[in-house]
């Protein structure tokens, strides 16, 4: 009998497992079952174990069971920070790269209406900076006394100046605060590696908890961590590999989803051309985006905003007249699935324009900036111009019937030679939606994960011969 | 009050890459004693001010070399009031203005627009460090009206 791994995600939608033969590094099955959070997490979970049951045969004894979540909304968090191109900007790395929804950034002093808007939108756990250590602490203590007076009742991770933490705890009152080290410490130092793992840990204890998760616990092992987080440690397991196995250098995973689009990244991101200077705070080398305001059916009348209507009918090789009736009709069911050719073509432009705006908003640029001694080239965000992967994954990307032409939208463009966005790299694709699974194995078994990854990514990239070389 | 590091921002403001003597100041100020927040070369006026509210910086030190200090540092203390800063000591130094003007002159109208001290070309660094002894020892004999 191999020793078997069962990885389960409680996505919003639906209830996924992948089972894993870890000695032979490969998919035993997946099961799949709805979401039922809001009633009972187990009738979803008992319906994809027997889904996944139907397809293996009677399922193995698993050595691991490890779970995670973006159930019931995902891990919903606030970000409170003092100058919002500083400590604002941290907090919200630091949340997204914990694997966060944010559902609301507030900077400087918050206002009545502030902490009004803070109390309806009832975060799971909200991250307060402001300040770097023995910098300001005015602005800090009066959002956490501010805090402390409300109604909110979520924990507060505080990750601001630490020469005010103890005070501004103080402030916060009766509610659950965790400490940790500053998201800035010193003026530009971006610090969020502590962040993310007190909200992990809020996460572990708390929140699983509070959103029911628990109640399947006879299934599982553990709730590791929100599956975005899941995949992110997926994608750093890839990039960076691990002891024996070397992973795949810096690379770039873009998943266009429902209701949004998000962006991986585990790159240095330095200019990749000599005499460039770094404008702006230092970027994370692991880093998630997410674009709101992309996907493919909650959010594609706000593609189509981005895009324009004109464009992206003619993508689909659709009058606009035809394609606006067809946009109102995934507005009316968000839940529908392409049926006719129109629909895949108006979705295949959907998802085309999704990852491009995505990736061109995750990667920096640069500009020029002409100073009495000559022309100087500044970059914002980071370089990905060398990058040598770029994955791709979600349902509208896999499901494409060209997913090659989804994915170049991620390449560098000609006609926009300011993006430093990958010019060569191999294009993958995780089809079986696995690097979330990677991510949780990669907690125990790291080489099992990343040889598992490694092997199950297919190349889309018809002009690299030795796609083969992927697994060696 | 008086117990806490001072902390300085130094930059070269505007379009201008002259990073050297900002440098050289920077180290110096470091040497006697201050926390320096350096943004180095090209920065906006925003950036300092911004760097020095989250540091609660007690002073800025701007830097021109390039003959255009006049166009970078226009409304250079409103933006520091809107921000909150009313009270913060702000410097400038260098080449400020283009052309032969009379230094006396020049200074005059820094001064004019807010700032507490301004430096010529060849002031050295000791006056500089002498200044602001001076002036940040006279800010804290006076009661903070707005830090809260």
């Amino acid at each position: 009998m191999p020793a078997c791994a069962l990885l389960i995600d409680f996505g919003s939608t639906y209830t996924k497992l992948r089972a894993i033969d870890l000695d032979a590094r490969r998919i035993l099955g997946s099961g799949q079952g709805p979401s039922t959070v809001a009633s009972d997490i187990m009738v979803g979970m008992k319906a994809a174990l027997t889904d996944l049951e139907k397809r293996i045969g009677r399922l193995p004894q698993f050595k691991y069971r490890l779970a995670s979540s973006s159930a019931a909304g995902g891990l919903r968090m606030v970000t409170v920070g003092l100058v919002r191109e500083l400590t604002a900007e941290a907090a919200r790395r630091a949340a997204l790269g914990a694997g966060a929804r944010l559902v609301g950034t507030f900077a400087y002093r918050l206002t009545r209406g502030d902490i009004e808007q803070i109390v309806a939108l009832a975060p799971d756990i909200l991250l307060l900076a402001g300040g770097t250590d023995g910098g300001d602490s005015a602005v800090i203590l009066h959002n956490a006394a501010a805090l402390g007076r409300s109604a909110l009742a979520c924990p507060v991770v505080l990750a601001g100046n630490r020469s005010a933490a103890d005070e501004a705890a103080l402030l916060l009152g009766a509610r659950e605060v965790i400490s940790c080290e500053n998201v800035m410490p010193e003026f530009n130092v971006l610090s969020i590696e502590a962040a993310r793992a007190a909200i992990r840990k809020v996460f572990i204890d708390r929140i699983v908890h509070a959103k029911g998760i628990d109640r399947a616990q006879a299934e599982f092992d553990q709730v590791l961590m929100p599956t975005p987080a899941a995949v992110l440690e997926g994608v750093r397991l890839l990039a960076d590999g691990c002891a024996g196995v070397s992973g795949l250098g810096p690379l770039l995973l873009v998943d266009p989803g429902g209701a949004t689009t998000d962006v991986h990244s585990v790159a240095g991101g330095e200019p990749s051309v000599a005499g460039v200077i770094p404008q702006g705070l230092p970027e994370p080398r692991v880093k998630r985006t997410v674009e709101g305001d992309l996907g493919m059916r909650h959010n594609a009348a706000a593609v189509v905003e981005a895009a324009g209507l004109a464009r992206i009918a003619a993508d689909a090789c659709l009058a606009p007249a035809r394609a606006r009736v067809l946009l109102d009709r995934i507005a009316r069911d968000v839940d529908s699935l392409p049926r006719s050719a129109e629909e895949a073509a108006l979705d295949q432009a959907l998802v085309r324009a999704s990852v491009k705006f995505a990736v061109a908003r995750h990667c920096g640029s640069v500009e020029t900036v002409f100073t009495a001694t000559g022309p100087v080239t500044v970059q914002h965000g980071k370089d990905l111009s060398g990058v040598g992967t770029v994955i791709g994954t979600g349902g509208a990307l896999v499901h494409s019937r060209d997913a090659r032409a989804v994915m170049e939208m991620a390449l560098a463009d000609s006609a926009e030679p300011l993006s430093l966005r990958p010019k060569q790299p191999r294009l993958l694709l995780d089809r079986e939606y696995l690097l979330y699974a990677c991510g949780l194995l990669g907690a125990v078994e790291p080489q099992a994960a990343l040889e598992l990854a490694l092997a199950h990514l297919e190349p889309v990239d018809t002009e690299t011969p030795h796609a083969k070389a992927l697994g060696a | 009050m008086s117990a806490k590091q001072k902390v300085l921002v130094t930059g070269v403001i505007g379009s201008d890459t002259h990073i050297v003597g900002n440098r050289i100041l920077s180290m110096a100020l470091e040497a006697a004693g201050y926390k320096v927040i350096a943004l180095g070369a090209l920065t906006p006026a925003g950036d300092f001010i911004k760097a020095a509210v989250e540091t609660a910086a007690d002073a800025i030190l701007v830097s021109s070399l390039y003959g255009q200090g006049e166009l970078d540092c226009r409304g250079f203390r409103d933006l520091c009031i809107e921000a909150g800063l009313d009270d913060i000591l702000l410097y400038l130094g260098g080449n400020l203005v283009v052309g032969k003007q009379a230094w006396p002159e020049v200074e005059q109208r820094f001064l004019d627009m807010g700032f507490d001290r301004a430096a010529p070309p060849g002031t050295k660094i000791e006056t500089v460090i002498a200044w602001l002894a001076c002036d940040l020892a006279a800010r804290d004999q006076r009661p903070h009206p707005l830090k809260a």
